[in-house]
């Protein structure tokens, strides 16, 4: 875990409500003292008597206005959000604790818990209309596709003709090592499971990605273990480019921050698909298929702007004709000890080169 | 009826039925045929998945500085994928030591070089798993590697399922149009059995003839033997009206001298008890005489209307012909017979019609006290044509038509008259073989009997 990222990021949310949050905080913790660890949460109190509770990858701050059209077109349901990773999501659904709907950006983990009898099947209008890409086996739902992109300050790039490639990138950064030495970051591998999961998803597409490891790792690329963290930096300027950056979350920070741009790639993409499901122990599957049902329609792009990319729109932000990471039982491979060993340990040896 | 229900219901009806069973047994055999095939086919699919995907995972297997070293290949997971939505589990393990994989997962026991397969629960559901062995040298000792495969059998029992609805809407149609095609033919084939039972059913009462249509092979012996049938029975018929006839006739000749001997006696006796005798034998040898040209008369109307002939006939010269025959008798009691034409005509066998009409003229003459009147009207309306003949005598009284149309039976107000009670038997029978019929009333003006000879027009 990244904790002083975490840290900062529940000072951030705290401060503005402390007092009505104080209480959900100590609600927190003390369920949190079980077996995972929790980054935020916030309930929201419905008329009746029942509480859906969510257990989610997504921060509060952009995941609240979709809770809040969805507790004013139910307003009966009370919602309990606790915002953790997608690590420990994974860790607490297999300990058994008792969510109604699991949302992770980690594809892969979601697959391993739905594969291992983590879930339960779940079928509606809404689900069938998904696309084949978007559902697994009606137990896992795609409701957001979010592209890998790279992220620049365009001040440190003043004069460099921007790369179209990958192949371009490694030749520009290994032509000015001077220019980029410690101004590269990326994630780092052991704590980012997204990072972990584009990483071996591009290994296994494109061979440039060893090659851009190694020039990075001589570089002495920074790492990071979250996205905004990272976008951070390059809006400050400390770095001048961050690679594999979770696309929605730069694309909403682009307007802010003077200088950042996104860098275009045309040879590849990831597209990770952010995914649901209705865990096993869940109590009230009812509430928790209304919510998914409103989660996937705008994911599909009905109703309201969605608050993360939908579905839909991944064609447009990635000019990929490799679509977006396979839901399938292929997401175990890189899940697998030795084979994690064996990637984390060439990794290694390619960044500290 | 010594059968049971089912000797009851028709061929047509049991033939179907047979053959309805038949198809559905056929289709059923099918349908569970397809749906097995099926079933197996989806089977191996996914056990040549599971096979290949694990045999490239044991492709990976190697020995590095003494220890087992593996590399799930992505594509041995991504095929897996690739057939349907299956959950899968495995398993890589060194002897009890497990390398990789679900550690409980416990597949069919391995032998180096060939995959085994087994159908068997794992955790909450149902598993298709496969196990095979890899030989590995790891410091010069050679090490038994099993790789194990497992997936859920969802996407397999969807496929089947789906190809087994398939087949049996396939059989349910297969079976609809065999049982329409089966009553098709079943009701093609028993048609000619309906047409010949149509065709004797609506012969006539004596129509004798053999059949002459031909049918299918197998009913010919059925044709045949009705015609040999029907050639006895009308054999057996003929011999018994020529018997009757013959009879008639043999009695007769010998009553002729019966009667004219009494007749030579008579004359010859003096005293009146011997004469009265004899008077009495010459009347008891009128009415034999008389009942024998009877039995003759209708022995012919039977033999005559078995094989009506259909000529146009002129009623009242028919009449005239009739009336003039019998006026001789007619006058011996001093009777007038009365004619009043009008033109008539109608169809049929002339000598059949001319023995009625004079059997019912003979009888209203015999009836008819002396010095009256016996009126013969010819009619002609409505489409019928009509013969009346009225007498003055005593009228039929109380017995109704039917009654005196009977063979044999006289009317109750005959005593004293010869009579055999054939006449209006052999009358009736002739209108009845012409679609016509006899009418029996008494006479409107004062006594008297009225008959009615009645015939479609022509």
């Amino acid at each position: 875990m990244c904790v002083a990222d975490l840290a900062r990021r529940m000072r951030r949310f705290f401060a503005p409500l402390l007092g009505p949050l104080l209480a959900s905080l100590l609600a927190a913790s003390a369920v949190g003292a079980q077996d995972f660890e929790i980054e935020d949460r916030r309930t929201y109190p419905g008329t009746g008597a029942d509480m859906l509770r969510v257990i989610s990858t997504a921060d509060l701050d952009v995941f609240e206005p979709f809770l809040l059209r969805f507790q004013s077109a139910n307003p009966d349901l009370g919602i309990d959000y606790v915002a953790v990773s997608s690590a420990e999501l994974h860790r607490a659904i297999r300990g058994g604790a008792v969510f109604d709907l699991a949302l992770s950006s980690a594809m892969d983990l979601q697959f391993a818990l739905a594969n291992d009898g983590f879930a339960q099947s779940y079928s509606s209008a809404v689900t069938q209309a998904l696309p084949d890409w978007a559902r697994w086996n009606d137990q896992l739902f795609a409701f957001t596709a979010e592209p890998a992109v790279i992220v620049i300050n365009a001040e440190r790039f003043e004069g460099l003709a921007l790369p179209r490639t990958r192949a371009d990138l490694v030749t520009l950064l290994r032509d000015h090592p001077d220019r980029f030495a410690g101004g590269v970051g990326t994630y780092d591998l052991r704590a980012s499971g997204l990072g972990y999961l584009f990483a071996t998803q591009e290994a296994r597409s494109t061979d440039a990605y060893w090659r851009l490891t190694e020039v990075m790792g001589r570089l002495d690329a920074r790492l990071y273990c979250c996205s905004s963290q990272m976008i951070d930096d390059v809006a400050s300027g400390e770095l001048a480019l961050a690679y594999n950056v979770l696309g929605s979350y730069a694309e909403g920070r682009l307007g802010l921050d003077e200088g950042l741009a996104i860098l275009p790639l045309e040879d590849f993409a990831n597209v990770m698909l952010r995914t649901a499901l209705i865990p096993a122990t869940a109590e009230r599957v009812g509430a928790a298929g209304l919510m998914l049902d409103a989660l996937l329609s705008e994911g599909m792009g009905n109703g309201p702007a969605p608050v993360l990319p939908p579905l839909q729109a991944r064609g447009e932000v990635a000019a990929s004709t490799f679509g977006p990471i396979r839901l399938g039982p292929a997401l175990m491979v890189y899940l697998d000890r030795l084979n994690r060993e064996s990637f984390l340990e060439a990794w290694d040896a390619a960044m500290e080169q | 009826m010594s059968g049971g229900v089912s000797e009851r219901w028709s061929i047509a009806r049991r033939l179907t039925l047979f053959l309805a069973a038949m198809v559905a047994i056929l289709a059923l055999v099918s349908w569970y045929m397809v749906t097995s095939f099926a079933r197996e086919a989806a089977g191996r699919t996914q056990d040549n998945i599971l096979a290949a995907s694990a045999t490239s995972i044991a492709e990976t297997l190697r020995s590095e500085g003494g220890e087992i070293r593996l590399e799930l290949p992505y594509s041995a997971f991504s095929m897996l994928g690739a057939l349907s939505e299956d959950r899968v589990f495995y398993r890589v393990a060194v002897g009890d030591e497990v390398l990789t994989g679900y550690g409980d997962l416990e597949g069919p026991e391995a032998t180096s070089g060939e995959a085994r397969f087994a159908t068997l629960p794992y955790r909450d559901v149902t598993v298709r798993a496969v196990s095979l062995q890899r030989i590995i040298q790891r410091d010069g000792a050679a090490v038994p590697v099993t790789v194990t495969l497992a997936q859920t059998r969802d996407g397999v029992q969807t496929i089947a399922a789906g190809l087994s609805r398939q087949a049996a809407v396939l059989s349910g149609m297969v079976f609809v149009l065999a049982v329409g095609i089966a009553a098709f033919a079943v009701r093609a084939s028993l048609r000619p059995l309906n047409t010949m039972a149509q065709h004797l059913a609506t012969r006539g009462p004596s129509d004798l003839r053999p059949l002459r249509r031909q049918g299918p092979p197998e009913l010919m012996p059925l044709v045949r033997a009705l015609n040999r049938l029907m050639e006895r029975l009308g054999g057996s018929l003929r011999r018994s009206e020529d018997f009757i006839a013959e009879a008639a006739h043999r009695v007769r000749t010998p009553l002729a001298v019966v009667r004219a001997q009494a007749e030579i006696a008579l004359h010859s006796v003096e005293e009146e008890s011997q004469k009265q005798t004899l008077r009495r034998v010459i009347r008891a040898v009128d009415e034999s005489s008389r009942s024998a040209s009877q039995l003759l008369d209708h022995a012919m109307v039977s033999f005559r209307a078995d094989d009506l002939t259909r000529e146009r006939l002129d009623l009242p010269a028919l009449v005239g012909d009739v009336a003039e025959a019998l006026r001789p008798t007619a006058q011996m009691k001093d009777i007038d017979i009365a004619l009043d034409m009008a033109p008539a005509h109608a169809e049929g066998d002339e000598i059949l019609i001319q023995n009625a009409l004079r059997n019912v003229l003979d009888n209203a003459i015999k009836y008819s006290p002396a010095e009256t009147v016996v009126t013969l009207s010819v009619r002609n309306g409505g489409g019928e044509a009509q013969v009346m003949v009225r007498d003055q005598g005593p009228g039929f009284g109380q017995a109704s038509a039917t009654q005196l149309t009977e063979r044999f039976r006289r009317g109750d107000q005959v005593e004293g008259v010869v009579g055999s009670g054939l006449g209006l038997t052999i009358a009736d029978e002739v209108l009845r073989a012409h679609g016509g019929r006899l009418d029996l009333t008494s006479n409107e003006e004062g006594a008297g009997a009225c008959v009615s000879l009645i015939l479609p027009a022509a």
